[in-house]
Protein backbone atom coordinates (compact mmCIF):
# COMPACT_ATOMS: atom_id res chain seq x y z
CA UNK A 1 0.00 0.00 0.00
CA UNK A 2 2.73 2.45 1.02
CA UNK A 3 4.66 1.58 -2.08
CA UNK A 4 1.65 2.35 -4.27
CA UNK A 5 1.38 5.78 -2.69
CA UNK A 6 5.05 6.52 -3.25
CA UNK A 7 4.62 5.58 -6.87
CA UNK A 8 1.62 7.85 -7.33
CA UNK A 9 3.44 10.76 -5.68
CA UNK A 10 6.46 10.16 -7.89
CA UNK A 11 4.29 10.24 -11.00
CA UNK A 12 2.61 13.45 -9.91
CA UNK A 13 5.96 15.04 -9.16
CA UNK A 14 7.27 14.39 -12.67
CA UNK A 15 7.54 17.46 -14.84
CA UNK A 16 4.62 17.84 -17.18
CA UNK A 17 5.30 16.01 -20.42
CA UNK A 18 4.09 18.86 -22.54
CA UNK A 19 6.80 18.35 -25.14
CA UNK A 20 8.29 15.14 -26.39
CA UNK A 21 10.64 14.69 -23.43
CA UNK A 22 13.84 13.08 -24.60
CA UNK A 23 13.04 13.74 -28.26
CA UNK A 24 13.11 17.49 -27.65
CA UNK A 25 16.64 17.00 -26.39
CA UNK A 26 17.50 14.94 -29.46
CA UNK A 27 16.12 17.68 -31.73
CA UNK A 28 18.26 20.26 -29.93
CA UNK A 29 21.36 18.15 -30.44
CA UNK A 30 20.65 17.72 -34.13
CA UNK A 31 20.00 21.43 -34.57
CA UNK A 32 19.58 22.21 -38.24
CA UNK A 33 21.03 18.86 -39.26
CA UNK A 34 17.74 17.22 -40.15
CA UNK A 35 18.43 14.42 -42.66
CA UNK A 36 15.30 15.64 -44.47
CA UNK A 37 17.55 18.22 -46.16
CA UNK A 38 18.63 15.47 -48.58
CA UNK A 39 15.01 14.71 -49.38
CA UNK A 40 14.26 18.41 -49.96
CA UNK A 41 17.02 18.50 -52.58
CA UNK A 42 15.72 15.33 -54.19
CA UNK A 43 12.19 16.73 -54.32
CA UNK A 44 13.34 19.96 -55.93
CA UNK A 45 15.24 18.03 -58.60
CA UNK A 46 12.16 15.87 -59.28
CA UNK A 47 9.94 18.93 -59.68
CA UNK A 48 12.10 20.22 -62.53
CA UNK A 49 12.75 16.83 -64.12
CA UNK A 50 10.83 16.08 -67.34
CA UNK A 51 8.98 12.82 -66.81
CA UNK A 52 6.17 10.65 -68.14
CA UNK A 53 5.02 9.99 -71.72
CA UNK A 54 4.77 13.74 -72.36
CA UNK A 55 8.29 14.31 -70.98
CA UNK A 56 7.47 17.50 -69.15
CA UNK A 57 8.37 18.69 -65.68
CA UNK A 58 5.89 19.72 -62.99
CA UNK A 59 6.84 23.39 -63.40
CA UNK A 60 3.38 24.21 -64.78
CA UNK A 61 1.57 22.44 -61.96
CA UNK A 62 -0.93 24.77 -60.30
CA UNK A 63 -0.87 24.22 -56.55
CA UNK A 64 -3.54 26.81 -55.99
CA UNK A 65 -1.47 29.98 -56.18
CA UNK A 66 -1.05 29.86 -59.95
CA UNK A 67 0.88 27.59 -62.30
CA UNK A 68 4.35 26.88 -60.99
CA UNK A 69 4.05 28.86 -57.76
CA UNK A 70 5.49 26.68 -55.02
CA UNK A 71 6.39 29.18 -52.32
CA UNK A 72 3.77 29.18 -49.60
CA UNK A 73 1.49 26.82 -51.53
CA UNK A 74 1.71 23.93 -49.05
CA UNK A 75 0.36 26.06 -46.20
CA UNK A 76 -2.87 26.70 -48.15
CA UNK A 77 -3.86 23.04 -48.55
CA UNK A 78 -6.33 21.31 -48.58
CA UNK A 79 -8.24 23.49 -51.03
CA UNK A 80 -10.80 23.36 -53.82
CA UNK A 81 -9.59 23.17 -57.40
CA UNK A 82 -11.89 24.32 -60.15
CA UNK A 83 -10.16 22.19 -62.81
CA UNK A 84 -10.71 19.00 -60.81
CA UNK A 85 -14.00 20.13 -59.25
CA UNK A 86 -12.92 18.77 -55.89
CA UNK A 87 -11.00 19.54 -52.69
CA UNK A 88 -7.47 18.18 -52.79
CA UNK A 89 -4.60 17.71 -50.40
CA UNK A 90 -1.07 18.32 -51.60
CA UNK A 91 -0.46 14.66 -52.38
CA UNK A 92 -3.55 14.21 -54.53
CA UNK A 93 -2.82 17.52 -56.27
CA UNK A 94 0.65 16.29 -57.19
CA UNK A 95 -0.84 13.06 -58.55
CA UNK A 96 -3.33 15.16 -60.53
CA UNK A 97 -0.47 17.16 -62.08
CA UNK A 98 1.54 14.02 -62.87
CA UNK A 99 -1.52 12.58 -64.57
CA UNK A 100 -2.69 15.66 -66.49
CA UNK A 101 0.62 17.37 -67.28
CA UNK A 102 3.02 14.47 -67.58
CA UNK A 103 0.52 11.95 -68.89
CA UNK A 104 1.41 9.37 -66.28
CA UNK A 105 -0.79 6.49 -65.21
CA UNK A 106 -2.52 7.15 -61.91
CA UNK A 107 -2.75 3.49 -60.94
CA UNK A 108 0.96 3.01 -61.53
CA UNK A 109 1.68 6.05 -59.36
CA UNK A 110 -0.48 4.62 -56.60
CA UNK A 111 1.30 1.27 -56.45
CA UNK A 112 3.82 2.57 -53.94
CA UNK A 113 3.27 6.20 -52.97
CA UNK A 114 4.95 5.76 -49.58
CA UNK A 115 8.25 4.08 -48.76
CA UNK A 116 8.35 0.52 -47.54
CA UNK A 117 11.02 -0.87 -45.26
CA UNK A 118 14.44 -0.60 -46.85
CA UNK A 119 13.51 2.27 -49.19
CA UNK A 120 15.19 5.65 -49.10
CA UNK A 121 12.06 7.56 -50.06
CA UNK A 122 9.57 7.76 -52.92
CA UNK A 123 9.07 10.45 -55.57
CA UNK A 124 5.85 11.64 -53.93
CA UNK A 125 7.46 11.86 -50.49
CA UNK A 126 10.36 13.87 -51.88
CA UNK A 127 8.11 16.29 -53.76
CA UNK A 128 5.88 16.84 -50.71
CA UNK A 129 8.94 17.40 -48.53
CA UNK A 130 10.34 20.00 -50.88
CA UNK A 131 6.98 21.75 -51.17
CA UNK A 132 6.65 21.84 -47.38
CA UNK A 133 10.12 23.36 -47.17
CA UNK A 134 8.97 25.97 -49.72
CA UNK A 135 6.32 26.95 -47.15
CA UNK A 136 8.63 27.11 -44.17
CA UNK A 137 7.62 30.08 -42.03
CA UNK A 138 4.34 30.52 -43.88
CA UNK A 139 1.13 30.88 -41.94
CA UNK A 140 -1.14 27.85 -42.12
CA UNK A 141 -4.20 29.17 -43.95
CA UNK A 142 -6.30 26.48 -45.64
CA UNK A 143 -8.98 27.84 -47.93
CA UNK A 144 -12.49 27.73 -46.46
CA UNK A 145 -14.31 29.89 -48.98
CA UNK A 146 -15.83 27.30 -51.30
CA UNK A 147 -18.82 25.29 -50.05
CA UNK A 148 -16.94 22.04 -50.78
CA UNK A 149 -14.09 23.16 -48.54
CA UNK A 150 -16.45 23.85 -45.66
CA UNK A 151 -18.21 20.54 -46.28
CA UNK A 152 -14.82 18.80 -46.09
CA UNK A 153 -14.17 20.35 -42.71
CA UNK A 154 -17.58 19.25 -41.43
CA UNK A 155 -16.97 15.72 -42.73
CA UNK A 156 -13.51 15.68 -41.18
CA UNK A 157 -14.90 16.68 -37.82
CA UNK A 158 -17.49 13.92 -38.03
CA UNK A 159 -14.90 11.27 -38.89
CA UNK A 160 -12.57 12.55 -36.17
CA UNK A 161 -15.14 11.70 -33.51
CA UNK A 162 -16.56 8.61 -35.22
CA UNK A 163 -15.93 5.41 -33.28
CA UNK A 164 -15.49 2.27 -35.33
CA UNK A 165 -13.45 -0.86 -35.87
CA UNK A 166 -12.86 -3.89 -33.64
CA UNK A 167 -11.55 -1.68 -30.82
CA UNK A 168 -14.21 1.00 -31.17
CA UNK A 169 -11.52 3.64 -31.69
CA UNK A 170 -12.02 7.14 -33.01
CA UNK A 171 -9.28 9.64 -33.84
CA UNK A 172 -10.54 11.49 -30.77
CA UNK A 173 -9.73 8.52 -28.54
CA UNK A 174 -6.06 9.52 -28.71
CA UNK A 175 -6.29 13.13 -29.84
CA UNK A 176 -8.90 15.11 -27.96
CA UNK A 177 -7.17 15.47 -24.58
CA UNK A 178 -4.15 17.61 -23.75
CA UNK A 179 -0.86 16.47 -22.20
CA UNK A 180 -1.49 12.77 -22.68
CA UNK A 181 0.89 10.21 -24.04
CA UNK A 182 1.25 6.59 -25.14
CA UNK A 183 4.37 5.23 -23.46
CA UNK A 184 6.80 8.14 -23.97
CA UNK A 185 5.15 9.44 -27.11
CA UNK A 186 3.33 12.72 -26.48
CA UNK A 187 -0.10 12.81 -28.11
CA UNK A 188 -1.25 16.10 -29.58
CA UNK A 189 -4.76 17.29 -28.80
CA UNK A 190 -5.93 18.00 -32.34
CA UNK A 191 -9.06 19.80 -31.16
CA UNK A 192 -6.79 22.38 -29.54
CA UNK A 193 -5.41 25.13 -31.78
CA UNK A 194 -1.92 25.16 -30.24
CA UNK A 195 -1.38 21.41 -30.50
CA UNK A 196 -3.00 21.21 -33.92
CA UNK A 197 -0.75 24.00 -35.23
CA UNK A 198 2.42 22.41 -33.84
CA UNK A 199 1.42 19.04 -35.29
CA UNK A 200 0.17 20.13 -38.70
CA UNK A 201 3.12 22.52 -39.06
CA UNK A 202 5.73 19.82 -38.43
CA UNK A 203 4.61 17.29 -41.06
CA UNK A 204 6.08 16.00 -43.33
CA UNK A 205 8.78 14.89 -40.92
CA UNK A 206 11.92 12.81 -40.83
CA UNK A 207 11.22 9.79 -38.67
CA UNK A 208 14.41 8.82 -36.88
CA UNK A 209 13.07 5.34 -36.19
CA UNK A 210 12.48 4.72 -39.88
CA UNK A 211 15.25 6.78 -41.45
CA UNK A 212 12.65 8.27 -43.79
CA UNK A 213 10.61 11.39 -44.35
CA UNK A 214 6.93 10.62 -43.83
CA UNK A 215 4.05 12.75 -45.07
CA UNK A 216 0.78 13.74 -43.43
CA UNK A 217 -1.03 11.36 -45.78
CA UNK A 218 1.14 8.52 -44.53
CA UNK A 219 0.64 9.58 -40.93
CA UNK A 220 -3.13 9.36 -41.29
CA UNK A 221 -2.86 6.01 -43.02
CA UNK A 222 -0.79 4.73 -40.10
CA UNK A 223 -3.34 6.09 -37.62
CA UNK A 224 -5.99 4.05 -39.42
CA UNK A 225 -3.79 0.97 -39.15
CA UNK A 226 -3.33 1.58 -35.43
CA UNK A 227 -7.09 2.00 -35.03
CA UNK A 228 -7.57 -1.33 -36.89
CA UNK A 229 -9.68 0.51 -39.42
CA UNK A 230 -9.77 -0.38 -43.12
CA UNK A 231 -6.76 0.90 -45.05
CA UNK A 232 -6.95 4.62 -45.79
CA UNK A 233 -6.49 5.45 -49.46
CA UNK A 234 -4.28 8.31 -50.55
CA UNK A 235 -6.36 11.18 -51.87
CA UNK A 236 -9.62 9.67 -50.64
CA UNK A 237 -12.38 11.90 -49.33
CA UNK A 238 -11.82 10.59 -45.79
CA UNK A 239 -8.11 11.41 -45.89
CA UNK A 240 -8.66 14.89 -47.28
CA UNK A 241 -11.52 15.57 -44.84
CA UNK A 242 -9.33 14.70 -41.84
CA UNK A 243 -6.49 16.83 -43.19
CA UNK A 244 -8.91 19.71 -43.68
CA UNK A 245 -10.15 19.31 -40.11
CA UNK A 246 -6.59 19.43 -38.80
CA UNK A 247 -5.46 22.25 -41.07
CA UNK A 248 -8.39 24.47 -40.14
CA UNK A 249 -7.85 23.82 -36.43
CA UNK A 250 -4.19 24.69 -37.04
CA UNK A 251 -4.94 27.83 -39.07
CA UNK A 252 -2.85 30.78 -37.96
CA UNK A 253 0.03 28.54 -36.90
CA UNK A 254 3.35 28.58 -38.70
CA UNK A 255 4.77 25.89 -40.99
CA UNK A 256 8.02 24.46 -39.66
CA UNK A 257 8.29 21.37 -41.82
CA UNK A 258 10.01 19.08 -42.51
CA UNK A 259 10.14 18.27 -38.83
CA UNK A 260 12.22 15.75 -36.94
CA UNK A 261 10.36 13.05 -35.06
CA UNK A 262 10.94 9.89 -33.09
CA UNK B 1 23.34 5.34 -54.71
CA UNK B 2 23.62 8.89 -53.66
CA UNK B 3 26.89 9.77 -52.02
CA UNK B 4 26.14 13.20 -50.71
CA UNK B 5 27.50 14.59 -47.46
CA UNK B 6 26.43 17.87 -45.90
CA UNK B 7 29.25 19.34 -43.86
CA UNK B 8 29.60 22.33 -41.62
CA UNK B 9 32.86 23.33 -39.98
CA UNK B 10 33.15 26.16 -37.52
CA UNK B 11 36.25 27.51 -35.82
CA UNK B 12 36.27 29.06 -32.35
CA UNK B 13 39.04 29.45 -29.71
CA UNK B 14 41.56 27.20 -31.45
CA UNK B 15 39.08 24.37 -31.94
CA UNK B 16 37.31 23.45 -35.15
CA UNK B 17 34.00 21.68 -34.87
CA UNK B 18 32.92 19.58 -37.84
CA UNK B 19 29.38 18.35 -38.31
CA UNK B 20 28.61 15.99 -41.14
CA UNK B 21 25.36 14.45 -42.25
CA UNK B 22 25.62 11.56 -44.71
CA UNK B 23 23.00 10.13 -47.03
CA UNK B 24 23.20 6.38 -46.55
CA UNK B 25 20.62 3.61 -45.88
CA UNK B 26 22.87 1.82 -43.32
CA UNK B 27 21.07 -1.50 -43.78
CA UNK B 28 22.14 -4.02 -41.19
CA UNK B 29 21.44 -7.09 -43.31
CA UNK B 30 19.15 -8.37 -40.56
CA UNK B 31 15.95 -6.73 -41.78
CA UNK B 32 13.36 -8.24 -44.07
CA UNK B 33 11.26 -6.38 -46.59
CA UNK B 34 7.45 -6.56 -46.93
CA UNK B 35 7.74 -9.76 -48.98
CA UNK B 36 9.83 -11.41 -46.26
CA UNK B 37 13.06 -11.31 -48.26
CA UNK B 38 16.26 -10.22 -46.53
CA UNK B 39 17.39 -6.70 -47.32
CA UNK B 40 21.10 -6.99 -48.16
CA UNK B 41 23.57 -5.46 -45.72
CA UNK B 42 24.66 -2.03 -46.87
CA UNK B 43 26.48 0.12 -44.38
CA UNK B 44 29.46 2.41 -44.02
CA UNK B 45 32.56 0.59 -42.78
CA UNK B 46 35.12 3.37 -42.73
CA UNK B 47 34.78 7.08 -42.20
CA UNK B 48 37.46 9.75 -42.11
CA UNK B 49 37.77 13.48 -41.58
CA UNK B 50 40.61 15.49 -43.13
CA UNK B 51 41.85 18.98 -42.43
CA UNK B 52 43.40 19.78 -45.79
CA UNK B 53 45.49 16.66 -46.47
CA UNK B 54 45.91 15.81 -42.80
CA UNK B 55 43.67 13.11 -41.38
CA UNK B 56 42.19 14.29 -38.08
CA UNK B 57 39.88 11.36 -37.49
CA UNK B 58 39.49 7.88 -38.88
CA UNK B 59 36.90 5.43 -37.68
CA UNK B 60 35.38 2.06 -38.32
CA UNK B 61 31.64 1.91 -38.44
CA UNK B 62 29.24 -0.98 -38.57
CA UNK B 63 25.62 -1.95 -38.87
CA UNK B 64 24.72 -0.39 -35.52
CA UNK B 65 24.99 3.16 -36.83
CA UNK B 66 21.69 4.78 -37.86
CA UNK B 67 20.46 5.50 -41.38
CA UNK B 68 21.63 8.88 -42.70
CA UNK B 69 24.31 9.08 -40.01
CA UNK B 70 25.36 12.29 -38.31
CA UNK B 71 29.00 12.70 -37.29
CA UNK B 72 30.37 15.41 -35.03
CA UNK B 73 34.13 15.86 -34.53
CA UNK B 74 36.28 18.50 -32.88
CA UNK B 75 39.97 19.00 -33.56
CA UNK B 76 42.64 21.48 -32.52
CA UNK B 77 43.74 23.99 -35.11
CA UNK B 78 42.19 24.91 -38.40
CA UNK B 79 41.49 28.40 -39.64
CA UNK B 80 38.60 30.05 -41.39
CA UNK B 81 38.80 29.24 -45.08
CA UNK B 82 40.67 25.94 -44.64
CA UNK B 83 39.14 22.96 -46.36
CA UNK B 84 37.67 20.14 -44.30
CA UNK B 85 36.89 16.89 -46.08
CA UNK B 86 34.80 13.93 -44.94
CA UNK B 87 34.96 10.57 -46.72
CA UNK B 88 33.33 7.19 -46.28
CA UNK B 89 33.60 3.69 -47.67
CA UNK B 90 30.82 1.11 -47.43
CA UNK B 91 30.67 -2.68 -47.45
CA UNK B 92 29.52 -2.75 -51.07
CA UNK B 93 32.52 -0.75 -52.24
CA UNK B 94 30.61 2.51 -52.45
CA UNK B 95 32.32 5.73 -51.48
CA UNK B 96 31.21 9.17 -50.47
CA UNK B 97 33.05 12.42 -50.19
CA UNK B 98 32.23 15.98 -49.32
CA UNK B 99 34.11 19.08 -48.34
CA UNK B 100 33.55 22.55 -47.03
CA UNK B 101 35.51 25.59 -45.96
CA UNK B 102 35.85 26.33 -42.25
CA UNK B 103 33.77 29.28 -41.12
Amino acid sequence: MTRTWVWIVAVLAMPALSGDGIFDEYRDLMGDDNPAIFVIDEGEALWFEPQGPLAVSLEDCDLGLGAGVTEGAYARFPRYFEDAKTVMDVESRLLHCMETLQGRDRNALLIKPYSLRGDLGTELEALVTWLAAESEGAVIAPEQTHASERAMYALGEEIFFYRAGPHDFSCATCHEQSNMRIRLQALPNLTDHGDAAATFGSWPAYRISEGLVRTMGWRLQDCFRQQRWPGLKLGSEVSIALQTYMAVNAAGGVMAAPGLKR
Amino acid sequence: MSSRIKIRAQHADGITEVKALMRHPMETGMRKDQAGESIPAHFITEVAVFHGERPVMQGYWGAAVSANPFLGVRFKGGEAGDIVKVTWLDNQGGTGEGETAIR
